[in-house]
This record gives C-alpha cells, structure tokens and sequence, in this order.
C-alpha cells in the first residue's frame, strides 16, 4: 500500500484515465500525495456514506425507489460521485467532478486500511460496498453500464439464439417479472455458477450444467460478485502489509478509531459485569428483554434446552448484560440439569462452549453479542429452533399470537405488524419497546439487543443517566453509545500525536467509546 | 440371511480393534482421499479428527501416507472418525505455524441430512428414531438432491453414505466442488433450500410466480411419493390432529370451506383430493395464484439441510466406514441404483461383520483364499477378511466410486494434453 501522508512531492495525477468514468473496480491505489487533513475528512465522509448505505438497507428495500432516492442524497451531499454522463474519454469536463472522483478513490483506499484487520470489519466493509456499487451501478445508463463493462475489460459469452429457444420456457421461468417476448429481447449471458453467486442462491437465475444463464438486466450480479473477489482479495492483502502502516504514529490512531466505529458500540465490554444477579433474570426477562430474547429465554425454561444457534444468540446477549462467566456456567447449568442432560454430559458437551463464548478456550476470542442485523441475516433459525428475530423469523398470526399474550394492545399490534410487512423490523421492534415502556418516542434508533436492554433499564431505573438529544437525524447511531459518550476515548488515542481535534471530530461523529 | 449379532455399545472396545485391524477398507479410503496425487500434500494436510472413549475428542489428526494412517487408528481405536478440510500446513503441526497462516483451503462440498429435522412432520418417530416408513423422506431428499447437484450444478462424483443411525451424508468429490469458497457453497446450499423457518414458523415453504425449474423437478419427485408415503404411510389427512396440522398452512380465505369440506369426507386420500379441488376453485376465481396444494407437499416431504454443515470449508463430518457408537452400525455408502431397496436395519452392525469372521470359510472362499496368498500378504489377508463379510458389497461400491473418478481424472488428463498438442 502506498499511503504515507507526506511522500516525494510532484507528480501531476498520473490518474487522470483512471478517473474517467463516475464508477470503478478500485484496483489502482492513489499514489499522490494528501494531507492528513484530507485524509481524515474523505476518512469520515465515506464512513458516512457506509453507515447510510448499511441504515439504508435495514430500514428499505433494496430496490425501492425511497431507497435508491435517498441514497442519491446522501451521495449528492457528501460530494461522491454519482450517475453522470461526462464519462468519455480524458479529463471529466467539470473540476468538482473530478474532485469528487479522487475522493472516491481515495476515501475507499484510506477504509481499506482501517477495514482489513479482522474477519467482522471485512465482512461488514465488503458489504456496505458492494450495496454502494450495486447502487450506483443501477443508476448508470446504459450506455455508461456498457463503456463501464468495457473499460474494465468484462466481457461475457452470450448464449445463440438456438439454445434460447430451446431453453426458452425454463429462462422465462428462473427470473422474476419476464415474459417471453423479453426473454427473445434480451441477451443472456452463460457463466460458471460461481460469478453469479446472488442469483443462484435466491433461484433467481436457470442454472444447467454449473452455468448460470443471467439475463443481462441482472449483469450487475455478475460484476458485483466480480467486484466482491477482487476487493476480499485486495483486503487479505492489505491485512499483511498493515503493520508497516500502522508503525506511522500518525495514521495508527486514526485507523484504529475508524475501524472501532463500524456497528456502534459492540457490547462486548462488560460494564455491568456481576451486577445482575441470577434470581432477576426471569423478571428482567418480560421488562427489559427484547422480544427476541425474552422468547429464547422462555423456550429454555419451558423445554431446559437450547440449540447451537440459540445458545449462542443468548449466551452472548446475557454475557452483555454482565453475567459472568460463573454465573453463565450456572445458569445453563441449572436449566440443562432439569432436562435430560445429565451433570457429565453438560461438563462435556456444554461447559466448553459457553467458556468458548467468554474467550476461555479454543481461539481465545472473547465473542461479542450479536446484533440485530447479525440476528437477521445471519444463520435463520431451522427446525427446534427458537433464535432469530420474532419480527423477521415469525409467521405473523403466531407474531400475533405472541404479541396480544405480551399484552400489547390491538392498535399496537396493528402498527408493529405493518412495519414488519414492509420488513422494517428494528423499527417494530422499537414500536414495540416504545408501547412497552409507555413512552411515544424511544429516542433512539435501535440496532442491537444489548441496548435494548441497556435503554429499556435506563428507563425503568429512574434514568439516572442524563438522556442526549439527538444532534441530526442522519446520526441514528449517534444514542447508541450515548451512556459512555461523555467518557474520554480509551483507544489508543492516548499515545498519539493526531491532533486532538481531529479525534473530537471523529468522536462526534461515531460516538462509541 | 446373515447370523444376527445384536449389537451393545458396551463390547465397542473389543470390536474395535478387530474392525480397524482386519475390516477397515484403508486402501480404498487412502485412494480416495489422495485424489490420484495430483495436488501436493492433499492427503498429508487433510485432517482427522477422532472420538475416543468417554467423548474425548481429538481433532487435528493428520497423516504422512496411508501406513501412518493405519496404525495410529488402530492404536486410537476410534469411536468415530470425522474428516475435515485439507489444509495449508499439515494440520497436527497447526501450533507450529504462525496463527493465521494455518487455513482450511479446500474440502469436498457436504450435506447432511438428519431425520430429527422432519419432527414436526413425521407421525411414526421423533428425535433419534427412525423407521422404514419415514426413512422414505431420506429417499425422497437423495433423489432430489442428487438430481439437482448433477443436472444443475455439473458434479459427477457423489458419495451418498448412511450417518450410522437418522440420516444420509452426501460427499461431492468433484475437483470444481473441492475448490469452492465458503459464499459459493452457501449458495448451492441455500439454492437447494426450501423449508424454512424454526419453531416460530408454521408455514415453512412459500412459492411465487413464476415456479424456478429446479422447484418444479423437485416437486416431480416429491409427488411420487407423495400418496403412498404421506397420505397413507403417515396418514397425514387420518386424525382431526394431524389435519389440522395441513389446515393451518392453507390460506385464511380458503380455510372456513376447507374445515366444512374435511369434516363430510371420512377418507383420506379423498379428503386430499377435496383439498386440492377446493384450492384449484379458489384459484379460478382469482388473479393470485395459490400453491397451496404443492407448498404443502414441500413442507410434508422436501429434504431439509443442515445449511451450516455444507457452508464451512473447516467443518467436520463423520467419515463413511466410521462405526456409529450408538447404534454400531457402519456407515456405508448408498447404491443409488438400489436407492428403493436400501434398508437402514439392513445395514450391519460392527457385531455381525466382526462374528462373520469366524465363520469357517467356505471351499470357495478358500480356494480364492489360496490364490491370492503372497509372500508379503498382509494386504492381500485383509481383502479376504472383509470379503467374508456383509461389509463386502459396500466396500465394492465405494472401491467402484473411487475407480469412476479416477477414471474420469485420467480421461481428464488426456483431454487437456490433446487440447495442448492442438495448440
């Protein structure tokens, strides 16, 4: 990598042709030189962008037009490149223009640095990239989709018209929202199944043979899961030269910080510990347990067993709220014995994996709690499952069900329904803890079953913590770490020599430590 | 009929010596895990993992060739044995290499089916137990899954193997399936599902418009089966219980005629058929369209994945030939050409194959015993040994499996330097 705040002066942009076109595959780093000032601000602004992009894609469906509006917007107002047509040859015709294009570049390099480190930071970092591209791409013509493709030599083999015809009915019946006649219009392109990964696993594409047969409205598809090798490749390399990076004092801290910004706070630093005692567990479970843990909880006490998932998905949620490590042996300890598992299968088979979950065996990780988007998306619950979200993962009779014996009234119920229908689920959830705890406006945007907890025992003990206002409403994080953001930063920002405003700066925007 | 040796987990520790030293199809299992040597170090760097006596379990067992191999399992004396990834360092020297060098490169893409998945829809056994009439959902979700990773996918070399106890093990050994990274084989296997949702869901399979080819060839196989295994067998439409089970995943709007149609017809296949007629008049009557009638038939019958077992290039599953502790069945590889016949209490147990060895050998067996002695036969003692057994033929069809690949390696070999010679 070559990032170095002040290197060899000179050189006049030799990337002048990398910058003509709004959009690109990232595979030329910038070697000019940039001010540390520069570097923190294009730094913070495409962090922005990717929290908007991430907020964005839980509140919206992709491929709505809200989306994809607001998404402009944000886009438009932190000076990135969007949609133009100035994308012939040489110099893009207006100087902000080319500007924004260098900030693109740039700003995508500089995360790179802070996002390589660990396997969490490079999913989350591909993801709201890939979301970002998939955007932009979608908002070229096609005239600027096709000189795209061919200025970043992607070329694909089209399929003759006979095998069309021959496999017109199957093609006409793997993609959504076709009819023959736009089958016979459109080419189709045939690629091993592994370029076109999306496709094949929402069975949105025929796939005969190994190849998936993708019409070229959804060559997006393909460039993406393109794009997604190129970059997860790119980081496992940055990963390795990392450590010359950050032996410069100067950017180490500013690095660490972006990196520690991505989710909020993690909750995984155990404030609370040892202040909850294992007696109030089943009290708190129906005052101040999300919903989706108030009803692993029960399953436990009902059946005296969990599954891998739900024991994972709560083990964590109650090691946030601050149980130890003995008190979690106890506790599952005690709910398993009354199953049928004996004291010596539970040392054996169950002891190990709950000190796993405390970073006491194995790769020593000390697991942090799952958020709501991890709970969402990642790993649905299956057959004798009992985790996952009630929002996302219930039918909605039983949601229903579940929510009138919660004593929510009809018209609560109603309004929580709705937003599950438009799979807005954080927000039902707030609704939700906003009809629980009588209150109109939760004051918070919630993305984590931690705070839930944490907001919810603010509330009900009197909040001896002062509430924040939030500052703008495209800080919906901002709440999050709002307990601890009075705190001085405890990253290694003491030992640094980055101006002590450009911290503040940082912290205003991220808030989490 | 094989003498019938039943079997108790208690004499495990005797058998097992016995099993490893003369039973254990070593030869074959060494071929196929070597993959013809073509890529360096793939056997060396593959890792073992072993389940000793009282649930000791020891992973990252590696080997240098088969002899190694060999002897340490017949010192360990297994319970079971697990195969993991091949790695980029030999994986009992994993401490040895700087952390985060040490990776899971490739393994075989797996599938694991297990008949504790089906309990909500199964009225003969729940859990662990198993029976021939619900171990028809295991033929069902072999033929589908096998269909969809030849026809669609392009995979050739597809080991099916019995777990041992509830369920079948699918190992696609392929070189494209070895190689695939973790999002390619999350995709295959969520491409592959179609029941979803936990014991928060009651409807668990959801169709659109339009059908994808892949639904519409598995629900060809899940519809042969479908009368005799769910209607009948079952009895899915037999008790006001179990009906109501297949009432609730039909639409509210159609439910109120449904219940008063169900309640006029005392016979079950009848009373499907009402089913069907009820949802196909509501379906004229309307621009949505309902399939209601085959979501419920995916729901009753369609394979039900363990994702996360196929997701992980690292993850463990039990080896085929590893005896399964609890039932001492061995797990055996599956003849698809007699997927029908196949029988899981046919299957046997480490008692009867080790109680077949002492038998007195037949005049046959000893004149085929005679011909094949040489001077170095220690080898050459084992084929006979599980040769006398009720082992034999699944150690055929496995030593056939291997050979087919290394069939079409070589023709593969070929291809390519006739390609080069073009050039």
């Amino acid at each position: 990598m070559l990032f170095g705040g002040r290197k060899k002066k000179g050189v006049e942009n030799p990337q002048t042709e990398l910058y003509g076109h709004c959009l690109q595959l990232y595979t030329q780093p910038p070697l000019e030189n940039i001010s540390l000032v520069e570097f923190e601000q294009f730094a913070v602004d495409r962090m922005k962008l990717l929290k908007t992009v991430e907020n964005l894609g839980v509140t919206h469906i992709k491929t709505s037009e809200d989306y994809s509006k607001k998404l402009h917007a944000e886009i438009s107002s932190l000076n990135f490149p969007h949609r133009t047509e100035v994308s012939t040859f040489i110099v893009p015709a207006v100087a902000s223009e080319y500007e924004k294009r260098r900030k693109d570049h740039i700003s995508h390099f500089i995360l790179r640095l802070a996002y390589c480190q660990t396997e969490d930071l490079r999913r989350w970092f591909i993801q709201q990239e890939m979301d970002l591209f998939r955007h932009r791409f979608n908002d070229l013509s096609p005239k600027s989709k096709s000189d795209f493709l061919h200025r970043n030599s992607l070329q694909y083999e089209t399929i003759s018209v006979e095998e069309k015809k021959s496999l017109m009915e199957k093609l006409i019946n793997s993609s959504y929202a076709f009819s023959g006649c736009t089958v016979e219009e459109q080419d189709f392109y045939k690629v091993p199944f592994q370029d076109a990964l999306d496709l094949v696993r929402m069975r949105k594409v025929f796939v005969k043979d190994g190849f998936a047969y993708v019409p070229h409205q959804d060559i997006v598809t393909i460039v993406l899961n393109d794009y997604r090798t190129r970059l997860s490749k790119a980081l496992a390399l940055t990963a390795r030269s990392l450590p010359v990076v950050q032996s410069d004092e100067r950017l180490q801290p500013l690095l660490s910080h972006l990196s520690h910004a991505y989710v909020g706070q993690d909750y995984s630093i155990q404030k609370n510990i040892g202040k909850i005692s294992l007696e109030q567990i089943d009290s708190l479970s129906t005052k101040s347990f999300p919903p989706c843990m108030r009803q692993l909880h029960k399953a436990l006490r009902d059946s005296h067993h969990l599954r891998h998932g739900g024991r994972m998905q709560y083990g964590l949620f109650l090691k946030g709220i601050g149980l130890t490590l003995d008190q979690a042996l106890q506790f599952w300890r005690a709910e398993f014995l009354r199953g049928k598992v004996d004291a010596d299968k539970f040392d054996k088979a169950y002891a190990y994996s709950i000190r796993h979950m405390f970073g006491k065996e194995g790769k020593r990780t000390d697991y942090t709690p799952y958020s709501c988007m991890k709970v969402i998306l990642s790993n649905p619950p299956s057959q004798g499952d009992h985790h996952g979200c009630p929002f996302r993962h219930s039918d909605p009779e039983l949601l229903k069900q579940k929510l009138q014996s919660y004593k929510i009234s009809s018209g609560g119920i109603n309004q929580i329904l709705e937003l599950v229908k438009g799979m807005h689920y954080q927000l039902a959830c707030q609704k939700y803890f906003e009809l629980t705890h009588s209150i109109d406006d939760a004051g918070f945007s919630l993305n984590h079953p931690n705070q839930y907890f944490s907001e919810s025992q603010k509330l009900l003990t009197g909040g001896k913590e002062v509430k924040r206002e939030l500052d703008s409403p495209r800080r919906p994080h901002a709440a999050a770490g709002s307990e601890n953001s009075k705190a001085p930063p405890e990253t290694p920002s003491s030992s640094n020599r980055v101006p002590q405003e450009v911290m503040d700066d940082l912290d205003s925007f991220f808030q989490e430590e | 009929m094989a003498p019938v040796a039943e079997y108790e987990a208690a004499c495990l520790p005797e058998l097992l010596p016995l099993y490893y030293r003369r039973l254990f199809p070593f030869s074959q299992y060494h071929r196929w895990l070597s993959y013809g040597g073509v890529t360096k170090n793939y056997f060396q760097n593959r890792e073992f993992s072993f389940t000793l006596k009282d649930d000791i379990y020891v992973r990252y067992q590696s080997f240098s060739n088969q002899n190694e191999l060999e002897k340490e399992i017949q010192k360990m004396n297994p319970y079971k044995i697990d195969i993991g990834a091949v790695y980029s360092h030999r994986p009992n020297q994993h401490n040895t290499v700087k952390s985060g060098t040490f990776q899971a490169l490739e393994k075989e893409l797996v599938f694991d089916i297990d008949m504790t998945d089906y309990d909500d829809v199964r009225r003969c056994c729940s859990s662990a137990d198993i029976c021939t009439k619900c171990w028809i959902l295991m033929t069902i979700a072999i033929r589908i899954i096998d269909r969809a990773l030849r026809e669609d996918f392009g995979f050739r070399h597809l080991l099916w193997v019995y777990s041992g106890r509830r369920g079948v093990h699918c190992w696609v050994c392929d070189e494209a399936a070895r190689k695939l990274s973790v999002a390619a084989r999350s995709a295959v296997a969520e491409y592959l599902t179609l029941v979803k949702g936990g014991e928060e869901t009651v409807k668990k399979v959801q169709l659109s418009d339009p059908v994808h080819p892949f639904i519409k060839e598995s629900l060809a196989v899940v519809r042969r089966y479908f009368t005799d295994y769910a209607l009948v067998g079952q009895d899915i439409m037999g008790s006001k219980e179990s009906m109501d089970k297949v009432v609730a995943l039909v639409p509210d709007e159609i439910r109120k005629d449904l219940v008063a149609a169900l309640q006029a017809e005392k016979n079950p296949t009848k009373r499907w058929e009402k089913l069907k007629v009820i949802v196909q008049q509501k379906q004229a009557s309307s621009k949505k369209s309902y399939y209601t009638e085959e979501e419920i038939m995916l729901q009753y019958c369609y394979p039900r994945l363990d994702v996360n077992v196929s997701k992980g290039v690292n993850h463990l599953l039990k080896s085929p030939f590893s005896v399964h502790p609890k039932t001492g069945r061995i797990s055996v590889p599956i003849d698809l050409r007699e997927l029908g016949q196949f029988n899981p209490f046919d299957v046997p147990t480490i008692s009867l194959i080790c109680k077949e060895l002492d038998r007195p050998r037949t005049a046959e067996e000893e004149e085929a015993s005679v011909r094949e002695r040489d001077p170095d036969g220690g080898e050459q003692r084992k084929v006979r040994d599980y040769k006398r057994t009720s082992l034999a033929k699944y150690v055929k069809l496995f030593d056939q499996f291997v050979e087919e690949m290394e069939r079409s390696r070589k023709g593969e070999l070929l291809r390519r330097t006739d390609l080069q010679k073009d050039f």
